[in-house]
Order: structure tokens, then C-alpha cells, then sequence
């Protein structure tokens, strides 16, 4: 680590940060001392704090859990409290803009009310009965799949990269986008679960649109495989259901799903 | 100033804050039928609960069929050494395994035994393994599955809008005023009831696990109306924070790692926790490592380790560690689960925690001990509340979670907020919907008091001075960490007191750069007066109580006297200044008694 050694001894931290709003904006130059295992959202911080106190940025944990502090760094979707400063060129300049996906309020910060209205539409848990004994009995091995996709952190980074909304903003009221994929398919395969939501994801949530790309996948801070777990098996049902002609004969006569 | 327009909702019931307890509390009331508000000030899910790691102790016996409600009472009690509030911590310890099953009928999936039960892990201060949890990220499931039952119900729910204000009408509580974070537009809410849960205050001290949110907002709103608030100076500094690199000095490392095997040791190498079994303990502590290594399998035959004391205990041990030269490099102490675990049970158990000091600090804890040391957590003091119905002493107000006081006493056990967030966040949310269902419609605003509000709001874009606001916070941290932390004395405190006279001063003066729009400057101006109030109110508190108990510790008093131990510590704003008085704790019932103090 190059950097680390001289860290703390009059080291700069040299930025190229994104200031502006819907109307308009610009990047600009900040330089801040570097301290030894910074990350980039400490910078960001040191920038409030003796240059521009007015620089807009969500966060909250500061320690990959929470998923408030998403934005491109060098072009690249990241969560800005878990990329080190040591992981660049000492002395490089290091640019960072909001997430492009979402319309821009103000310097770091974007509108991402989208995913909470999507969120509104999924379909929700419902369990089925009790156990006679009055128990709720899962295996491990039943609830670890569904157990990857409750790692989700709700950062928004596979919404920002997926290709079907950012750079088609039309598409946005027929997509959910893979967030609300993973979470479908944490309910879908919920051993307690009993609701259907395959018509849900033709129709309503746009599955079609997604042709797995895995940018998704790529940029996920919490490694969900999620078009690998999620996507595919979702699109594995709905082609089984709607374009399955012995399928939808047996959908007829009453089965519901596996 | 001509009044400043703001636009203006009406509700039933208005909840403040959208972490485990709000949101529990804004269920509860809108399935009570309430008309019901959840108001948060940063995106929803957001909220510090999301942090919670270890998981939520609730006496399930799915691990231990020997444990029930009166075991896990006579932990919390003890834990808070026996100055809880014991109505709450015997509702607490009742209803907790509830609300853990019902959060599995929302939809939560906790890690399950053999028997395809709820698992439960070890943690400090409890005599069975009783946490429910997912892996170390229980409070991620915690907080998206009363997210998603929120949402599910169709509750309304405004997000990135901090409410800064209560407003009074005849002696009640009417409403709330804040600001949008994204626009910074005023909002006045009018209701018959309101639920704190604000959540804590650690944003006071320096080094602390807690994100910014900890402003101790509801506890200066409710001060502002009268409110009492007690135990203000009993403060958790949890044993486990990261303490290097530098820029992650705090971070919480969960005490399941310690639940989970892990141990203490100092730079000899040496597991000291074994010479910190204090008397309170020492009946149910293992006094040599052979019992303590034992007690993990078979808790019939061997006493718990000294690595899991409460917390109190292990963060006064670490301090006398590193004071006495036995420290690491980074004055803090090492905590190995490497030697003692092989690596794909911690990965498993301990998924969170391998990946944080991996990208962090470059540990492979798998491979190598973690550098830990005290890190400012938890506040067991907080808004005065009826056990049974979470009112404060101002009517048509409730609070829930942390930023109520009175479960945890003078010491929280690990596990047991999130039980708290649920039990109590359900009870404020019936009482205020209860309370709202019998009063009359919610009186309209006073547009005179309003407007005084409202002012007060954007007084830091007046031109009063060049006061830097994350300067004075940044002050006021070094000042409480300096003075009012782990160890404290009266001379120190009184210094304190004057450096929050000066910061008061100087936020008078505080100059704020940029316009209303998503302004973290202004914010951060606005949030200085809870925090400065907290201060004052946790130091006062700390030199009224002259004794050494659980999370106070005095260099001075370094004993804790049967005088304080029968007595809440209670301040109060009148007339402009806060005010100190001693109040004795509510009697505890004989059968009880006999309970909290039984040998096992």
C-alpha cells in the first residue's frame, strides 16, 4: 500500500465531486488531508466540513449495512462508505457523481422514490396455515436461498446499472427492475408462501424486458447472485406457466406451482 | 419575519422515527384504526435498527427448554444492576418471544435448529442462548419485515422529513413541525397523539457505532414540553468497536463473536476477562478456561464465561487493560474467534463481520484476532414511560425504544433492544391510538406558535455569525468523549458543563453556506440543539449521581451506594434551564424479588 505509508503525513486527498441540481451543475476540485483507511464517504465528509457544508450526501451506517450511500465513483457504481481510498493511484484525481438512474436533487443525492413506489406493488407475503402443534417448522436448507435474497440492503445499485432503465427512462412505469425481482423471488420460494405472482411478474413488473445482462449481479455490494438465482428461475416459472402448453392445461385443473 | 408558509397534514396518531420501534408502533395503531403517520427523517429502512446485528432476545426455550420468561427477567434485571424499571422488564421479558413469532408471520426468516425452530445464539448476560437471529444481520430482517408489513398495510409514511418540533395546545400534545430534507420546505402534522421513537443519542461522543440519525432529537423535543427524562447519565459503551484503521474507530464488531466463541486477550495473550469477575458475578462466572470453553455445549454443568459478562463490566475491563500498558499498538485489545473456530463456521455465523474488517481493515478474521476496543452504543436513560403504556409524563405523548428510559436500568444486555423496539413500539402504538380514539378531533395548530417555530427552524441562514456548525458538533464529541465517557470525575464534568455553555454560545452564531435544499449544513445546525441538550442533561445527570453502577462509572465513586441504586436520576426543562432531582424507583412486587434474587 503505497498510500497507506504516507498517509496522515500531509497526504491530500485529491476530488472531483459533482455539484449541482436538476437545473444545472458542474464538477469541482477539493483537496482534504488523507487519513490511513479512509474510504471515500470520510472524504466526502472532511469536504463538508472544511470546504462546502452544504454538500448534499445520504448516508447512514458507514459501514455497508444500511445501502443509503450509493453513487459512481470514477464512473464505477459503488457504495462510497466501503471503497478505500487506498485502492487508487496515490495522487489521483477521484471523480464521484450521483447514480445516473434517478433524477438528481441535489450534488450526490437523487430521487429514488421509484423503488419505493415499485415496492408498493409487489404482491405481499401470505403465509399459509399454521402447523397442528401451532409451530412454524423450516429446514435450514429450505430458507437458505430465500436467505441470500434477505441480504438485500436496498442501495439501488442493480437498479442503477440495469441497462433497461438507464438509458430508457420510458420504460420505468412497465419495469420493477432486479430489486423487486429478488425480492419477488424471496417471496416466491418462501416455504411458507402461499400467494402467486407469476401474472404479476409478466404483466406488472416487466420481467420480459430483463435479458440478463448480470450488471446487476456485477455491482451488488452483498454478492446476491441475483440473476442467477432470482432472475432465471423467475423466468423459468412464467415461461413454465404461460408458454408451457402441458403446464397450463395442468394450471387448469388446479395445481398452482412446485 | 412575514410567517414562512408550510403545508399542513391531520392525523390520529403521528410516530416519529421508522426504525424498530416506529414502525412496530405504526402497525399497532393503524390495526387499531387510527389514522396513522410514520414520519422519518432519513429513507425508509434506513433507520439504525437496520445496524442491529446479534439479534432479539425473547425467552423461545427452542435451544434451552429450561428458559422462560423469569430466567430472562432475572438476566435483565441484573444486567441493569436491579435499577431497571421492573414492570418493564417483566412485560419486556413476557412478550418478547410474541413478537419474535410474529414477525415470522410477516415474513422474517431467522435461522432455524435441527427441529426447524427459531435458533437461538449465546450473548452476554443471559443465562441460555436466547437470540433469535439471522446470521449477524438480524436487524436488517428486523427492520425490512416492518418495512414491508408498513407497506403492505398502506400506511402513510413520509420519508427524509425531520421532525424538529412538538406543538402544545391545553396542556397536550397536538402535533409536530419539521422540515423536508430534499426541498427544505416547512411541515406542520396536527394530531391527537404522538409515538417517540427517535432512537438514541450517541452522536454526542466521539467514538461511536452510531450513524448520524443519533441526534438525541426526541429527547430534546420532548424536554422542550416538560417531559422527564431519567438515568440520562447512564451511557453503554459496548466493549467491542473497531479501533483501526483510524477513519473506522467505532464501528460495532457484535458481541456474537464472543456468543459465537470468540475470546479477550490482551497484548500478553493473556484471556484477562478471568481477573474482572466482579462479586455481583461470580456465582455464575467460570473461573478457569477449561469451565469457560465447556459452558458453550453444556450449560447444566459450567458456569458462562467472563467474556460474556454484560457489557458494562467487559468495557470498564478493556479500559484498565489499555490503561495498564497491556493494550495493543492502537489501544485496543485483540478478540479471537481464528484460533478457536474453524473458518466456515465463522464465515457462516459471522458473515457481516468477516466482510467488514476484510474491506475495511484488511483482517481475514478467519485467520488473524480483531483489535477492539469501547465504542459509544446504547443510552439506557432516556424519556420517562408508564410501563404498561409507554405515556410520558406530558399527555398525548408516547415513547418507545431507546429513546424511553427505564428497562435496561443502568446496563442493556446485548439483545435485548430489539426486543424492546417490538414489545414496547406495539404497546406506544395501542396506547396512542387508544388514547387518539377516545379524545376530541386534534385541535388546528396555533399559527402563532408555528411561526415561532418555524423561525427558530431557519434562524442559521440569518447573518448572526461565522460559527462553522460540524465544527462545534465536532467539538462537543472530543468535550463529552474527554470528559463525560467511560470514566468520570466531577472536575472533569464540570469543565464539560462550561464547554457546553460555550458551544451553546457559539450555535447562537452558527452560519450556515448554501439554500434550503438538501442542506447537511443546516441540518446539522438544527440538530445541534438536541445534541447540546443531551449533553447538558447526561452531565448533569452524571455529577448528581455520586456512585459507580452499570454504564457510570466515577473515579470519585468508585462504588455503587445503595442510595442511588433505589433512585432514578430525573431532569426536567423549566423556566429555560434543566433541571436535577432525585426520584425513587417503583417498588418491585415480593415474588419478584425472590426471581432477581435466586442462586442458580
Amino acid at each position: 500500500m503505497p498510500e497507506a505509508a504516507v498517509a496522515g503525513n500531509g497526504a491530500e486527498a485529491k476530488m472531483r465531486v459533482w455539484r449541482g441540481d436538476a437545473s444545472g451543475g458542474e464538477f469541482r476540485d477539493y483537496s482534504v488531508p488523507l487519513e490511513e483507511g479512509m474510504v471515500v464517504l470520510d472524504v466526502i465528509h472532511s469536504i463538508q466540513a472544511m470546504h462546502a457544508g452544504d454538500l448534499a450526501v445520504r448516508w447512514n451506517c458507514k459501514a455497508g449495512k444500511c445501502g443509503s450511500c450509493s453513487a459512481e465513483v470514477n464512473g464505477k457504481p459503488r457504495l462510497m462508505c466501503m471503497t478505500r481510498m487506498n485502492t487508487f493511484e496515490p495522487g489521483e484525481t477521484i471523480t464521484v457523481s450521483p447514480i445516473k438512474t434517478f433524477p438528481l436533487i441535489r450534488d450526490l443525492v437523487t430521487d429514488v422514490s421509484y423503488n419505493y413506489e415499485k415496492a408498493k406493488s409487489v404482491p405481499p407475503f401470505k403465509p399459509k396455515p399454521k402447523e397442528a402443534d401451532g409451530t412454524r417448522r423450516m429446514y435450514q436448507e429450505d430458507i437458505d436461498r430465500v436467505q441470500e435474497f434477505h441480504k438485500c440492503i436496498e442501495c439501488f445499485l442493480c437498479q442503477n446499472v440495469c441497462h433497461v432503465i438507464r438509458d430508457h427512462d420510458d420504460n420505468k412505469p412497465s419495469f420493477a427492475g432486479p430489486r423487486f425481482f429478488v425480492r419477488v423471488a424471496s417471496l416466491e420460494m418462501h416455504p411458507l408462501d402461499t400467494d402467486d405472482r407469476l401474472e404479476f411478474l409478466r404483466k406488472e413488473a416487466g420481467l420480459g424486458f430483463c435479458n440478463i445482462t448480470k450488471c446487476c449481479t456485477e455491482v451488488c455490494p452483498e454478492n446476491i447472485k441475483i440473476t442467477d438465482n432470482s432472475i432465471i428461475p423467475l423466468k423459468e416459472r412464467v415461461v413454465t406457466r404461460f408458454y408451457d402448453p402441458i403446464a397450463r392445461l395442468l394450471g387448469a385443473l388446479g395445481g398452482k406451482r412446485s | 419575519m412575514a410567517g414562512e408558509s408550510y403545508e399542513t397534514h391531520t392525523y390520529d396518531v403521528v410516530v416519529v422515527g421508522a426504525g424498530g420501534a416506529g414502525l412496530r408502533a405504526g402497525i399497532e395503531a393503524h390495526d387499531k384504526g387510527a389514522r396513522t403517520a410514520i414520519i422519518c427523517k432519513s429513507l425508509l429502512g434506513k433507520a439504525h435498527t437496520v445496524m442491529a446485528e446479534g439479534g432479539i432476545a425473547a425467552a423461545m426455550g427452542n435451544v434451552w427448554p429450561e428458559d422462560n420468561w423469569k430466567v430472562h427477567f432475572r438476566d435483565t434485571m441484573r444486567g441493569g444492576k436491579l435499577l431497571n424499571n421492573w414492570r418493564m422488564a417483566q412485560i419486556h421479558a413476557q412478550q418478547a418471544p410474541d413478537r419474535v413469532l410474529e414477525l415470522e408471520e410477516w415474513g422474517a426468516l431467522f435461522d432455524r435448529t435441527d427441529e426447524g425452530l427459531i435458533l437461538q445464539r449465546d450473548f452476554g448476560g443471559h443465562r441460555y442462548a436466547r437470540l433469535a437471529h439471522v446470521g449477524d444481520r438480524t436487524g436488517l430482517e428486523m427492520i425490512r419485515t416492518l418495512q414491508q408489513r408498513a407497506v403492505a398495510l398502506g400506511i402513510d409514511v413520509f420519508m427524509e422529513c425531520n421532525i424538529q418540533h412538538l406543538l402544545m395546545n391545553d396542556g397536550r400534545v397536538s402535533g409536530v413541525v419539521g422540515y423536508w430534507r430534499e426541498s427544505g420546505d416547512l411541515i406542520v402534522f396536527n394530531c391527537k397523539s404522538v409515538v417517540l421513537a427517535t432512537g438514541g443519542s450517541g452522536k454526542c461522543w466521539q467514538v461511536t457505532s452510531n450513524s448520524w440519525e443519533y441526534s438525541g432529537d426526541g429527547m430534546g423535543m420532548a424536554m422542550e414540553v416538560g417531559a422527564d427524562l431519567i438515568d440520562m447519565e447512564k451511557v453503554q459503551f459496548h466493549p467491542t468497536g473497531m479501533v483501526w484503521p483510524p477513519s473506522v474507530r467505532g464501528i460495532l464488531v457484535t458481541e456474537g463473536v464472543r456468543g459465537d466463541g470468540g475470546t479477550l486477550l490482551n497484548s500478553e495473550g493473556e484471556r484477562f476477562m478471568f481477573n474482572y469477575i466482579s462479586d455481583f458475578f461470580k456465582a455464575e462466572t467460570a473461573d478457569n478456561e477449561a469451565e469457560a470453553d465447556a459452558w458453550y455445549q453444556d450449560k447444566k454443568n459450567n458456569r458462562r464465561t467472563p467474556d460474556l459478562l454484560p457489557r458494562d463490566e467487559v468495557a470498564r475491563a478493556i479500559n484498565s487493560e489499555v490503561k495498564a500498558g497491556r493494550g495493543t499498538e492502537h489501544g485496543g485489545v485483540l478478540l479471537d474467534i481464528a484460533n478457536r473456530r474453524d473458518a466456515e463456521y465463522i464465515q457462516r455465523r459471522l458473515p457481516s463481520m468477516y466482510h467488514q474488517f476484510k474491506e475495511l481493515a484488511d483482517v481475514d478474521i478467519t485467520k488473524e484476532a480483531m483489535e477492539v476496543g469501547p465504542t459509544c452504543h446504547y443510552i439506557m436513560g432516556g424519556v420517562r414511560v408508564d410501563a404498561d403504556t409507554s405515556a410520558t409524563t406530558v399527555p398525548g405523548l408516547y415513547a418507545a425504544g431507546e429513546v424511553a428510559g427505564g428497562l435496561h436500568g443502568a446496563n442493556r444486555l446485548g439483545g435485548n433492544s430489539l426486543s424492546d423496539l417490538l414489545v414496547f413500539g406495539r404497546i406506544a402504538g395501542a396506547s396512542a391510538a387508544d388514547y387518539a380514539l377516545g379524545a376530541e378531533a386534534a385541535a388546528a395548530a396555533d399559527p402563532a406558535e408555528v411561526e415561532r417555530l418555524t423561525t427558530l427552524m431557519l434562524e442559521p441562514f440569518t447573518d448572526r455569525g461565522n460559527e462553522n456548525p460540524y465544527a462545534i458538533h465536532s467539538d462537543l464529541q472530543r468535550t463529552m468523549h474527554n470528559l463525560v465517557g467511560i470514566i468520570r470525575t466531577e472536575s472533569e464534568m464540570l469543565r464539560a458543563m462550561e464547554e457546553i455553555a460555550e458551544y451553546k454560545d457559539r450555535t447562537e452564531r452558527v452560519k450556515v453556506e448554501g439554500g434550503r435544499r438538501f442542506n447537511p449544513g443546516w441540518h446539522l445546525a438544527l440538530d445541534l440543539r438536541a445534541l447540546l441538550g443531551v449533553a447538558e442533561s447526561a452531565t448533569l445527570s452524571a455529577l448528581e449521581c455520586k456512585e459507580s453502577r452499570g454504564g457510570h462509572t466515577r473515579d470519585d465513586y468508585p462504588d455503587p451506594d445503595p442510595k442511588f441504586g433505589a433512585m432514578n436520576v430525573v431532569t426536567r426543562k423549566q423556566n429555560g434551564t434543566i433541571a436535577v432531582s432525585l426520584e425513587p424507583l417503583p417498588e418491585m412486587p415480593e415474588e419478584l424479588k425472590k426471581i432477581v434474587e435466586e442462586q442458580v
